[in-house]
Parts: structure tokens; C-alpha cells; sequence
């Protein structure tokens, strides 16, 4: 390990003309990477930040919390490279251009740029990765049939509900689809809990009663299996909300394969009758199971299909513009001027679930292009280098600690008990006294409490 | 807004003459009220008794609307938001149009988020046939609705049932289908002082012996329980006495007090106006057989059901697609043997 470590370090100087030994290999794979940028056609370049990148200086020999470099001597599995630096290194604040939102009957919409400090980059790219991990280490489970049945993951959109949630209060409230594990995580509910609840465990967060598509959490609705059902109950708890006076507002999500059922038109009118507080939140991942969505609908213009309800379409992929766009929104509803519609334009690296290779309506070449040019991960994480808010070795750091959480968590999921059978006909009915449950034949009577 | 919005839902119908049920009346043993009345004023009661109660529906309060799938869905959202919806459908026929809110999303609810998430709503509204209202506004829905778990269903045949079991069914944290009958809003029954206060309330899933008797149990439901006991007087006239049922609850069914009444009378029929394939009926027949009645019984079960059809225009042919009381008395009398 010691010799692969140094060939390495000597094959990187060699390419970047570095003093070998002067940096450590991280730094010098920064410097690759630089490299790679200057030689290879231009790409498509994200925003570019107000403050100019400079590349990470040598630890100063006075800091107090120096850690060990290790050119030269890994111990364990895998060389962890940590270099420490104190904070007064990086920019604390730093704003970016946003993708301007399209409009339908808004006279002005969110704005162009976003403010980010360090903190919040941090805790959104901790979330995103998080989701991402989850969702990696769901479908894992599945390919071992340790997770069975329905399972949508949501890996590849995990801008909208990091971002959503960055806008919104806990006391606001979610309803969402089946693709619901990111908004669980972001609402509350731990990993553990979540994939306990996937492998069907007492410990899930519905004590394996629910599954996928049916996790709950205060002031999270679910997880709802019927497509497009979630859109009228979000509207109701809008109206609680309104009729309780509680200026919260309700966010309700639904994706490009519901946005033609007709009881989404019936919500719509009412909720614009009554002006309930209802932010409706169209997550366009372009296609409906195997439909891509100038398949499946007259007008692709989501945001515009709420007619007398005004609507913006967000750059989905970018956490940030997600954020301002919700504020907005909410704002909007806060101010009792009614329900709002957003269209996020987003992308899922899976098919539409677990049973869907996702490869047979569209290409791989597809699924890459994303995956190379708009990752939300990666596009957080280089505005933060880029702008020096953090370092290369910070995000590894909060990977390695978010693997290790999956980690446990998946642990916990495979190895945590069945739900006991006497729990089977628990949960009928709240608040009520025990009754009798007929089981599988007459001699089988079962208790119920609630 | 929430202020309007929250009189709007509150409102209940235009305030219809109701008789003067209070003060100087509830001097007197008994008073008169319609089942409309009875209903009305368990409605008015029970929104001021508790902020959070409130109507939604089909033209409820000044709201004229037909958005089904759209209002049953809003109302189980509020449920879930901690407020305490009531969802009036027209008919219940149009409830088979939401009948995926009412399935779906508020009975399996509790069950699937393993009891965080409570469901407190009522579905009310008229079921069953009418008059002249012909096929697509006449099915009876009890069966639809009691076979599901996660569902209470009830179905009041007096003044005194639809008070009872309205406030019960309000109070109650879990979704109740209240099943009314059209035809027996505007009848009136004899209420007594009790049934009349506050706080009256019918428990759900318990039966109600109306007439007790000794030769043959008759069980049924909603305005079946009216025919029942005018097919008991005729009967009675003829020397055979017959134990009438008012099953008030479909779901759960009050199993004991039919086994109860069989092991007495060691004869059954139960009356309904719903097709008779997988209906209230059968679920009795089935429930008998394996219960502790079933030796008692000296004949078969016999079920007295409405016409497998769907429910004709032409009065002649209505008349004939449900139960009438001379149906019964046939039943009653083949079921003994006499």
C-alpha cells in the first residue's frame, strides 16, 4: 500500500509538474482535475461563482488540530487522507446566479441569485448525499431480495427535496407520491428507520406495516400509492391549516405521470376557490413509468396546467434555485393570495421502479449526460470548491461518515426482528376499545387493539 | 378568510322549520321528529360542541358543487390535519367515484402507519333505492363498504338511530360510513326526552331488539326494519310472533344479538333492500353457521333480498324490484313451514 501511495503520488507530479512530496495526494488530484479541465474541449460549465478559486494552501504549522498527513503511511482499510485547516480558510458566504424560473401569471418570480454560506452548503450536500446512499444501498438490498415488492427509488432528484425542505418550516406540512424515501429522510425519519421499514422490520418507522410506499412522520403525510390521490388530501390539509389559522401552509408533490388525472383539475378549482394555502409541486422527471411525457401529455408545460393558478418551472437540479423557487411559493401562500404551482424539472437515474431497468424508453447515452452535467451532488460540491467555501477532504470526510450511517443502518434493517405476530390486526381503528378480529378460519379468532 | 371559509363549512343546510324541541316541549313524555329533523339537529349540535367538526360536500352550506373525488379527498386530508370533516355525498352512488379516498386513503390509513395516523371523518348521505330515481342512483352500498377493515359502517332506520349514531359516529376518531335512507328522511317517529339531550349516543356495532318474540328472528337494517314489524302485526294477527331486529351497525356486526335471538326462536330471515350475491344477508348466513347458534336452528337461514337487477324507471317494475312486506310474510311463513 505504502509503494502504491508513492507510484501514485510520483505518476501525479509527473503530470502536473508538481514537486513530488510537496503536497499530499489529494491535493494533487485536485490539481489533476484542474488539469483535465484545461486540456479537455470546454463542457458546460456551472455558474460561475463571484469569488475566484484559489487552490488549497499547505496546513499552516501553528494550527492546533493538526492531523497526521500520510503521503507514506496509511494504517486501515483504504488510505484516509485528512489534512486540517483551520475555518478562516474558507468563504463563509459566497452568492450564485440561479437559473432564471419561467412564469405563468406571476408578474415577478424568485430571484436570480441565491446565498449560500458554508453551513447550509454543508448540511444540503450532507442531505443529498444521504438520499443518494439510501437509496444505493435500498436498491442493493432489493437485488438481494432482502427488500420485496414495491420499491421507486429517487436517486438523481435529490435537489428538490433537500431543497424543499431548506424552504420550508417543520411545522409546514408534505404529502408526496410513492417515490417518497428522500422526503421521509428530509422530514424527520432516520435511515434506520427507513430501511428497517423497507426490509419489513419492527423497527421501521411503520413497524413493517407499511412498506415503501406508506412511511409517516409528523406533519408527513406519506407515501401514498394511488397516483395522484395525494393531490386532493394535500389540498385538505391546506384547508386545516387555513381554517385553523396556524399560518402553515402544505406542500404537495405530485409527478408528470399524475398531472392529467381529473381530480387533480377538481383540487385545483377548489383550492383556487378557497385560496387554501397549497403550494402544488409537479416533479417532472420526464417520463411516467415508461412514458416520456410527450407521450403522455397535450401540453408539457406543467407549471402552466393549474390555468387560473399561477405557476413557475424550476431548474430541479439545482438545490439552490429548488430553495428560492419554494420560498417564493410559500411566501406567495402565506400572504393568502392562494395555491401555487411548481414544476421542477429533474431526473431519476433508476427506472420507475425496482421491476424497470429504466433502459428500454430511453438511452443509456441519456442517463450519463445527466448523470456528467447536472448531478445536483456534484454541482453543489463544485460551486463550494469553487467559491472556496470547503475542501475536497471535508466532503470526503461527510461521505465516509454518511457511508458508515448507511451502513449501520442496513445493518440494523437486516438484522432487526419480523414484526411479532401479534401485531398482525393491531391498528384498525384509533382510540377504541380491543375487538375481535376473525383470522384465516372460524376458529381463529385474533385480538385488535388499537 | 379562514374565518369565512370556517362559517362557510359550518353553516350546514339552510336552516329548515324545525319543531321547537327544547324548552316547554320537553315537558311532554314524547315529541315527534323526522329522521331529517333528528339528523339536522345532531349535525347542529355536535359543530358547536366541537371547533373542529365541520361540513363538506355536495351542496352543503352555499356551496354548490360536484367535485367528488376531489371534496371526498380534501376532507380525508383535513381528517388527517386534525380537523373532523363531514362529507355529505348526494347519494352514496356517487361515492363510488371517491370510493378510492374512502378505501384507500382514509381506512387503511391507521392501520398502515401502524397508528400514527388517526382518520376522524364521517361519509354520510342517502343509499339504497328511492323512488323513481332509476338504476345508476339506487344500489345499496352496505356491502361495498362493510367488507372492508379500517371502516365502521352504520345504517340508522328512525329519528332516534340517526340522532344516536350521527353524534356517535362525529365523536368517533375512525372513518364512519352513515348510510341514510331518502325515503325515510321525511317520516317522523315518537322521540323521547332522552334520546333528545346533548349527549345522547347510540353505541356502534350493538343491535336493538325492536319487538321481541318467540316463533322466528327477523334482522335487518335502515327502512327494512319498518317493513319487518308491519309484516310482525299482520303476523301476529295470524299467531305467529316474531322477534324484529334493527341491526343499526353493518360493521361490526352485532353478532351476539342475532345468535341470541336464534337460540330462542330457532328460526331465521334477514330482510334488505341490497342484491342478495355477497350482501348483508350472506355475511349473517355465514356468521351464523359457525357461531354457537347454528344447532339451534331448526330450518335453514332465509335471506329476503331486492331483486338481482338493476333498479328499474317504471313504478310497477321499482315496486317489484324490492322487498315489500307481503315478501316477507311468505318468507316468514315458508321459513316455519306453515
Amino acid at each position: 500500500m505504502k509503494t502504491m501511495l508513492a507510484i501514485i503520488s510520483n505518476a501525479l507530479c509527473r503530470i502536473t509538474g508538481k514537486n513530488a512530496g510537496a503536497q499530499t495526494v489529494s491535493e494533487l488530484l485536485v490539481d489533476l482535475s484542474e488539469y483535465v479541465n484545461l486540456t479537455s474541449p470546454q463542457a458546460a460549465a456551472p455558474a460561475a461563482p463571484t469569488a475566484r478559486r484559489l487552490p488549497p494552501k499547505p496546513p499552516p504549522a501553528s494550527a492546533a488540530h493538526l492531523v497526521s498527513t500520510q503521503t507514506g503511511r496509511p494504517d486501515g482499510p483504504g488510505a484516509r487522507v485528512v489534512v486540517s485547516r483551520s475555518l478562516s480558510d474558507f468563504t463563509p458566504q459566497a452568492t450564485f446566479d440561479i437559473k432564471k424560473c419561467d412564469l405563468h401569471s406571476l408578474e415577478a418570480g424568485p430571484p436570480e441569485k441565491a446565498e449560500l454560506t458554508r453551513e447550509q452548503g454543508l448540511q444540503y450536500y450532507h442531505t443529498m448525499q444521504m438520499v443518494r446512499r439510501m437509496e444505493l444501498k435500498a436498491d442493493q438490498l432489493y437485488k438481494q431480495k432482502i427488500i420485496r415488492g414495491f420499491c421507486h427509488l429517487y436517486d438523481g432528484q435529490e435537489a428538490c427535496a433537500a431543497g424543499i425542505e431548506a424552504a420550508i418550516n417543520p411545522s409546514d406540512h408534505l404529502i408526496t407520491a410513492y417515490r417518497a424515501h428522500g422526503y421521509t429522510y428530509t422530514r424527520g425519519v432516520s435511515v434506520k428507520e427507513i430501511l428497517a421499514e423497507l426490509t419489513g422490520r419492527k423497527g421501521g418507522v411503520a413497524k413493517g406495516k407499511g412498506g415503501s410506499m406508506h412511511m409517516y412522520a409528523p406533519h408527513f403525510y406519506g407515501g401514498n400509492g394511488i397516483v395522484g390521490a395525494q393531490v386532493p388530501l394535500g389540498a385538505g390539509i391546506a384547508l386545516a391549516c387555513q381554517y385553523q389559522g396556524n399560518n402553515q401552509i402544505c406542500v404537495t408533490l405530485y409527478g408528470d405521470g399524475a398531472a392529467n388525472q381529473g381530480q387533480l383539475f377538481e383540487t385545483f378549482n377548489m383550492a383556487a376557490l378557497w385560496k387554501l394555502p397549497c403550494v402544488f409541486i409537479c416533479e417532472n422527471n420526464k417520463y411516467g413509468m415508461g412514458t416520456s411525457v410527450e407521450r403522455a401529455s397535450a401540453s408539457t408545460d406543467y407549471y402552466k396546467r393549474g390555468d387560473f393558478i399561477p405557476g413557475l418551472r424550476v431548474d430541479g437540479m439545482d438545490v439552490l434555485c429548488v430553495r428560492e423557487a419554494t420560498k417564493f411559493a410559500a411566501d406567495h401562500c402565506r400572504a393568502g393570495k392562494g395555491p401555487i404551482i411548481m414544476e421542477l424539472q429533474t431526473y431519476r437515474y433508476h427506472g420507475h421502479s425496482m421491476s424497470d431497468p429504466g433502459v428500454s424508453y430511453r438511452t443509456r447515452e441519456e442517463i450519463q449526460e445527466v448523470r456528467s452535467k447536472s448531478d445536483p451532488i456534484s454541482m453543489l460540491k463544485e460551486r463550494m470548491l469553487g467559491a472556496n467555501m470547503a475542501s475536497v477532504e471535508e466532503f470526503k470526510e461527510i461521505d465516509i461518515e454518511i457511508r458508515k450511517e448507511v451502513e449501520e443502518s442496513a445493518q440494523f434493517a437486516t438484522s432487526d426482528p419480523e414484526p411479532p405476530l401479534e401485531e398482525l390486526c393491531n391498528h384498525i381503528f384509533s382510540n377504541s376499545p380491543p375487538l375481535e378480529v376473525r383470522g384465516t378460519n372460524p376458529w381463529s379468532k385474533l385480538k385488535s387493539v388499537s | 378568510m379562514a374565518t369565512s371559509l370556517k362559517c362557510l363549512l359550518r353553516s350546514g343546510k339552510e336552516a329548515a322549520a324545525a319543531p321547537a324541541v327544547g324548552d316547554a316541549n320537553r315537558d311532554l313524555a314524547a315529541i315527534q321528529v323526522t329522521v331529517r329533523d333528528a339528523l339536522n339537529q345532531a349535525l347542529d349540535e355536535e359543530l358547536e360542541r366541537d371547533e373542529r367538526v365541520f361540513l363538506l360536500g355536495e351542496e352543503v352550506a352555499q356551496y354548490d358543487g360536484a367535485y367528488k373525488m376531489g371534496f371526498t379527498g380534501i376532507a380525508v386530508g383535513a381528517a388527517m390535519a386534525g380537523l373532523r370533516p363531514i362529507c355529505e355525498f348526494m347519494t352514496f352512488n356517487f361515492s363510488m367515484q371517491a370510493i378510492d379516498q374512502v378505501i384507500n386513503s382514509a381506512a387503511k390509513t391507521y392501520y398502515m402507519s401502524a397508528g400514527q395516523q388517526p382518520v376522524p371523518i364521517v361519509f354520510r348521505g342517502p343509499n339504497g333505492a328511492s323512488a323513481g330515481v332509476a338504476a345508476q342512483h339506487s344500489q345499496c352500498f352496505a356491502a361495498w363498504y362493510a367488507h372492508c377493515p379500517g371502516l365502521k359502517v352504520v345504517s340508522p332506520w328512525n329519528a332516534e338511530d340517526a340522532r344516536g349514531l350521527l353524534k356517535t359516529a362525529i365523536r368517533d376518531d375512525n372513518p364512519v360510513v352513515f348510510l341514510e335512507n331518502e325515503l325515510m328522511y321525511g317520516v317522523p317517529f315518537e322521540m323521547s326526552e332522552e334520546s333528545l339531550s346533548k349527549d345522547f349516543t347510540i353505541p356502534i356495532g350493538k343491535a336493538k331488539i325492536e319487538r321481541q318474540g318467540a316463533h322466528i328472528t327477523l334482522v335487518s337494517h335502515s327502512r327494512m326494519v319498518g317493513h319487518c314489524l308491519d309484516a310482525a302485526a299482520v303476523l301476529a294477527k295470524e299467531g305467529i310472533d316474531c322477534e324484529v331486529i334493527n341491526l343499526r351497525t353493518i360493521r361490526p356486526l352485532d353478532v351476539e344479538c342475532i345468535e341470541g335471538s336464534v337460540m330462542k326462536t330457532n328460526h331465521l330471515v334477514t330482510v334488505e333492500g341490497g342484491w342478495p350475491q355477497f350482501g348483508v344477508g350472506a355475511e349473517i348466513c355465514a356468521r351464523v353457521m359457525e357461531g354457537s347458534a347454528f344447532n339451534y336452528l331448526d330450518a335453514p337461514v332465509t335471506r329476503v333480498t331486492g331483486v338481482d337487477i338493476p333498479m328499474p324507471y317504471a313504478k310497477i317494475l321499482e315496486d317489484n324490484s324490492v322487498p315489500q312486506i307481503k315478501d316477507i310474510i311468505f318468507s316468514v311463513k315458508k321459513t316455519l313451514g306453515v
